[in-house]
């Protein structure tokens, strides 16, 4: 668990956005105490409190006094509206730069894409099914 | 109640060992050569947080543990210790000492008297002590203060000392390999422990050990001693920045480390795992992801190890 590059308060955030953005953590829904973050996963409280620090910036969390973290409403649709763009430049776009280089044609990518299975926009998820 | 807790300054310590003169048989007086435990070293221990105090074998950590907790004195230079700016020479201070709370790889257990006489002994010394989780430690730990020391197990034996070290709830809490003896599921069961107690009691903790691995991400600070000097001291996030790992087929993991700085390698079949010195290039992520290698975090052990290998000289030099 948070073994990536990043410092590991950056890989907590990308967590629970993840968890946010999959529907894990309903808007509204109460989040992991930094304590129980830091024993959970065995790291210091500081740590995990940066990660919900950055969050509550972002708009994702926000704090109940006494209470603690709560997931913010309407956090799902702005991460979502973030990640979709993030995600032509950071995903896509370097997908389609190693298929030029592979010499894999366009008629061949979207021959793929439809023959995924790929569920319209708005399904809950998509599934790749392997031949 | 909890209190604040305690920082610590040293400033230009020297601590030197066996130096002693004696007469020769023809009556001169010589001097003898003495051991160098610390060579001056200049250091802040942030307060409230928990810090991490690595060394090899004679680097020097325990000496300077013991400095803080007043059971030694600096040859040369000042030790302070307190709360905020208050802070005061250790030795003899009966105020710093009631609020250190050092617990030693030896425990500092009465031998011939029953374990819970040994926990009364410092209830009595420690102003923030809490019996009930003193008990519930000795519980989790599944040590019968019944016992004598003596009829307890090495592991057994350490687990009294975390138990001594938490429930002490001092402002300044040093654990000096506290671990040793102890099999993995109860080390575990101690970091927990720490952690849970941390964070409902914030205070300074000292943490040394050999176990990097098991550790690192307990501190929130890494003080590295070598050869009675400090080495690095700074945020563990800093201390983490240091480098990056890259792990997959050793041919795309050789492209991708060319030209840098290697701290460690570890090959399985044709896989190779190769820790680099300093930060990934903005180009390195793509190129990793692309070539199927993995990119990750530095492990600690491996630049600690590093930094402090014997040979050759040059090789202990901090970059920035």
């Amino acid at each position: 668990m948070f073994d990536g590059p990043e410092p590991i308060y950056v890989q907590i955030a990308t967590m629970i956005r993840a968890q946010v953005l999959a529907g894990e953590l309903a808007e509204e829904e109460q989040v992991m105490s930094t304590t129980q973050f830091a024993t959970t996963f065995r790291i210091n409280p500081a740590t995990a409190a940066k990660a919900f620090a950055g969050l509550v910036d972002e708009g994702v969390l926000y704090k109940r006094r006494g209470l603690g973290m709560f997931v913010a409403p309407g956090a799902r649709t702005r991460l979502l509206d973030q990640h979709r763009t993030a995600y032509f430049d950071d995903v896509l776009g370097p997908a389609l730069a190693q298929a030029d280089l592979l010499g894999i044609s366009t008629d061949e990518l979207v021959a793929y894409v439809l023959g995924t299975g790929r569920r319209e926009p708005g399904g809950p998820t998509t599934t790749t099914e392997e031949p | 109640m909890t209190p604040a807790p305690f920082g610590a300054r040293l400033d230009d310590v020297v601590v030197r060992f066996g130096a002693q003169r004696r007469l020769t048989m023809d009556g001169a007086a010589v001097k003898d050569e003495a051991g160098t435990a610390l060579d001056g070293v200049t250091l802040d221990l942030r307060p409230g947080v928990i810090t991490g105090v690595l060394g090899r074998n004679g680097a020097g950590k325990s000496t300077l543990l013991t400095l803080l907790a007043a059971f030694n004195r600096p040859t040369e230079g000042t030790v302070r210790v307190g709360a905020g700016e208050l802070l005061e020479d250790p030795w003899e201070n009966p105020w710093v000492t009631a609020n250190v709370q050092l617990v030693r790889e030896s425990g500092d257990l009465m031998d011939d008297e029953r374990v819970s006489e040994t926990l009364k002994y410092y209830a009595d010394l420690r102003p923030y002590w809490d019996a009930d989780l003193a008990a519930r430690l000795l519980d989790t730990f599944e040590v019968n203060p019944r016992k004598k020391p003596t009829a307890l197990s090495r592991g057994k034996r350490s687990a009294v000392g975390a138990t001594i070290g938490l429930a002490a709830r001092a402002p300044l809490t040093i654990l000096d390999e506290v671990y040793l003896g102890m099999d993995a599921p109860t080390r575990y069961a101690f970091y927990d422990e720490i952690l849970a107690d941390y964070a409902e009691h914030p205070r300074t903790i000292l943490l040394s050990s050999h176990l990097v691995e098991e550790v690192e991400r307990l501190f929130e600070d890494v003080v590295v001693l070598h050869r009675g000097k400090v080495l690095l001291a700074e945020t563990a996030e800093e201390m983490q920045s240091r480098g990056f790992s890259l792990t997959g087929p050793v041919a795309a993991v050789e492209e991708l480390a060319r030209g840098r700085r290697e701290l460690h390698r570890q090959r399985l079949g044709a896989t190779v795992q190769v820790t680099i010195e300093g930060a990934p290039d903005d180009g390195t992520a793509a190129a990793a992801r692309a070539a199927g290698v993995e990119l990750g975090s530095l492990p600690l052990q491996d630049l600690f190890v590093r930094l402090t290998q014997p040979e050759p000289a040059g090789a202990t030099e901090v970059r920035r």
